[in-house]
């Protein structure tokens, strides 16, 4: 069933986010965005999700170990980027922020691509080409323009394909993300814009960045905006999928995810000295994970049995996870500085007879023995 | 005097300011309620209120540029960025408007403007939250660039850079952040040393001798986290016989260059210790001076201790980038050698 909807603005100015599941799992179809998923689709969904926060959980802990230098968790956001996966084809482009781990799960980056760097050993640790994932972008909103600019390419190539980009509520007010809006629409670029406004930039509330829902933006920028309840996975695939294909030919659309960010910025961060713990409780009852797990119950598609499974597969992860995390390989030291050019030009960047960068001291010890004996004279 | 950390020691310099200067104002991103990502805020919304410690919106170009408006106005604004890697969306209004705006209005329009900026490395931080950016901003007249080493130099630094007509880079050695120091809160501005003066200190051997003969003397010149490091290795050398006078810069621009020839007239000696890649960086500017103000009182050739011309690397190899304490040893000794 190809989606119906046909560009129109859905950006929340009245009413609440679409929305399809309610926090309790009821199932209300929206006909602009229909849901078309087969059950192992759903139990697909369902189950990414759980790893997901499996995983997180998991890196959390291993970063309180130390043996994770930092974490940014996900947690209670995983139904975007499960759902946003789900929604773009293969040969699609998506360029994430560091948040979104869903994303790099779904596209089959591995357990070790994912938290290499969190672990300190690489600042990349994938081929985007190879995967159709970007690495995640640390500077806020620097990646929404490398979006519309692949996206710019993909148009240039023929068309048919699409770049979703993710950024936060933070991002938006970015002079670079805004820029990207602006290069999005004059160039009608194939590029879906996924603002995930999950309550806060650190410390800093969203209604610091906008007096508005951020998916009204689009509308000054002249393309279609909507707003989506972002705990809710299903419509979070709809309306990716039908902004994906309206994008396709009709050039960016704006997606504005609601959701709430479960666990403190990072794990540097605390979170109590800005919010309060009754506020993130109350997200806790719009979980997007037991909405999922009560939709698919009371359905049929899930059991007890099968829950039990994934709880084992769930934990087969974790073990996984904390077994790949201490094995991983360091770096080589001799490996330092050699691609920051396309060949490895480190020795002709220096004229003759300067020696090359050294990452082994510039003196051997025997001369600096000698030298430092003749001083005590 | 009382002990602070280097993050207390700045949070009471900002406390001070705000308190004497209406017109002083905090702003950055988490500056309010959290206190600042590391702390140097804290305490200042509940003390000053959101008109004057202002949590901005997420964009680096939006801070320093309304910074500039608000100047023109006649406010003072102190500009927190988050992380040195984060400077960069605000590179433009520093580079081309705060620097600029003095001279393009002939003397009319001052630009007190001070940025604060968290910077080096040695943290285990990821990408962006180690970087060493100074050489850009000294780079480009019309700013002064300090870069403070220890509490009471922060504390003090801090003040004067804000009552400063002219725009400041401040850069804040964050793996210093939790070392400790004397400061002294009552200080008057006017009793200060001068805010662009370097600090000298002379490290004689412990072998009864009072000094090494000049055949084993060195100056190591320095700033910011890279000051610890020197005294590192300088307390190793002087166990060697060795007499180090280490040169803490404390402002990168205008360089304090009189201190640095003084310094190397008594020691004959020059190594440059910074965490900035090597190439044409700070460590380079200072070797040039060097050699065109006193050529001929150098026993050896100027050795650079610095980071690696290349991208910061991942956290794991960060010991191999940095200038460590055992590379500055290894470079007195090289000067040593050469003799
Ligand atoms: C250019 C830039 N400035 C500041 C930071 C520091 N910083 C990291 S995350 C963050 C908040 C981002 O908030 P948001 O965009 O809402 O994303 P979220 O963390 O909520 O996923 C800030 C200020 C940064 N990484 N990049
Ligand atoms: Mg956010």
């Amino acid at each position: 069933m190809p989606p119906t909807w046909t560009g129109e603005p859905c950006d929340g100015a009245s009413g609440p986010p679409i929305q399809v599941l309610d926090p309790s799992g009821q199932f209300t179809a929206d006909p602009r965005f229909p849901v078309d998923l087969d059950d192992g689709d759903l139990l697909g969904l369902h189950r990414d999700m759980v790893l997901v926060r499996q995983l997180d959980t998991t890196a959390t802990a291993l970063q309180q170990q130390g043996e994770l230098g930092l974490w940014a968790s996900s947690r209670g956001q995983e139904a975007i980027g499960v759902g946003l996966a789900a929604a773009v084809a293969p040969s699609d482009m998506v360029f994430p922020s560091y948040r979104e781990h869903a994303l790099a799960w779904c596209r089959g980056v591995g357990i070790s691509g994912i938290l290499g760097l969190f672990r300190g050993i690489t600042n990349g640790g994938w081929d985007p080409a190879a995967v159709g994932l970007a690495v995640p972008s640390i500077v806020i909103g620097a990646q929404v323009l490398h979006a519309v600019g692949y996206a710019m390419g993909q148009q240039l190539d023929g068309g048919g394909e699409a770049t979703a980009v993710v950024f936060g509520d933070g991002a938006s007010s970015q002079g670079d993300t805004l820029e990207a809006m602006v290069w999005a629409a004059s160039f009608e670029a194939p590029v879906v814009l996924l603002c995930i406004n999950n309550g806060w930039a650190i410390s800093v509330p969203a209604a610091r960045q906008s007096r508005i829902p951020l998916a009204q933006r689009a509308r000054g920028f002249g393309f279609p905006g909507l707003r989506v309840d972002g705990n809710d996975v299903l419509a979070m695939y709809a309306v990716a999928r039908a902004a994906l294909d309206y994008a396709r030919t009709g050039g960016p659309v704006l997606i504005e995810a609601v959701t709430y960010r479960m666990a403190a910025h990072t794990t540097a961060d605390d979170d109590m000295r800005y919010r309060t713990r009754a506020e993130v409780d109350q997200w806790q009852e719009r979980d997007p994970i037991s909405r999922l797990t009560a939709h698919l119950v009371d359905c049929g598609l899930l059991d007890d049995g099968a829950l039990a499974e994934l709880q084992h597969e769930s934990q087969r992860l974790a073990e996984a996870v904390r077994h790949e995390v201490r094995t991983m390989p360091m770096p080589d030291v001799r490996t330092l500085g050699r691609h920051a050019y396309a060949s490895d030009t480190r020795a002709s960047l220096v004229p003759a007879g300067v020696p090359v960068a050294p990452p082994a001291p510039a003196v051997d010890s025997a001369v600096r023995a000698t030298a430092l004996s003749a001083a005590h004279g | 005097m009382l002990t602070l950390t280097m993050s207390r020691a700045l949070n009471e310099g900002l406390r001070c300011a705000l308190r004497d200067d209406p017109r002083v104002l905090v702003m950055g991103e988490d500056v309010g309620a959290l206190g600042g990502v590391f702390r140097v805020t804290d305490g200042l919304l509940s003390e000053f209120g959101p008109q004057r410690v202002i949590d901005t919106p997420l964009g680096e170009s939006g801070i320093i540029g309304t910074a500039v408006g608000l100047a023109m106005r006649g406010y003072r604004p102190v500009c927190e960025i988050q992380f040195d890697g984060f400077v960069f969306p605000a590179f433009d209004q520093i580079v081309s408007q705060v620097a600029k705006l003095r001279a393009r209005t002939e003397g009319r329009q001052p630009m007190p403007i001070v940025v604060r900026i968290p910077a080096g490395g040695g943290i285990g931080a990821v990408e962006h939250h180690s970087e060493s950016p100074e050489a850009y901003f000294a780079h480009t007249p019309g700013l002064r660039v300090v870069y403070p080493s220890s509490p009471s130099d922060a504390f003090r630094m801090i003040r004067q850079s804000i009552a400063l007509d002219d725009p400041v880079i401040f850069l804040e050695p964050k793996r210093c952040y939790w070392h400790k120091g004397e400061v002294e809160p009552e200080a008057e501005l006017a009793d200060m040393p001068p805010l662009l003066a370097a600090q000298t200190v002379r490290l004689s051997p412990q072998r009864g001798v009072a000094d090494g003969p000049p055949r084993y003397s060195v100056s190591i010149v320095c700033y910011g986290p890279t000051v610890e490091w020197a005294m590192r290795a300088a307390e190793a050398a002087t166990q060697q016989g060795v007499t180090v006078e280490v040169v803490d810069l404390r402002a990168l621009s205008p360089l304090d260059l009189g201190s640095v020839e003084a310094s190397v007239q008594r020691t004959h000696r020059l190594v440059v210790v910074h965490e900035a890649p090597g190439r044409v960086g700070l460590g380079a500017e200072i070797a040039a001076a060097v050699s065109e103000r006193c050529f001929a009182d150098l026993y050896a050739p100027v050795q650079r201790v610095v980071g690696l011309d290349i991208p910061y690397p991942p956290n794991r190899l960060e010991g191999a980038y940095l200038p460590t304490p055992e590379r500055i040893l290894d470079a007195v000794a090289m000067t040593l050698a050469a003799a």
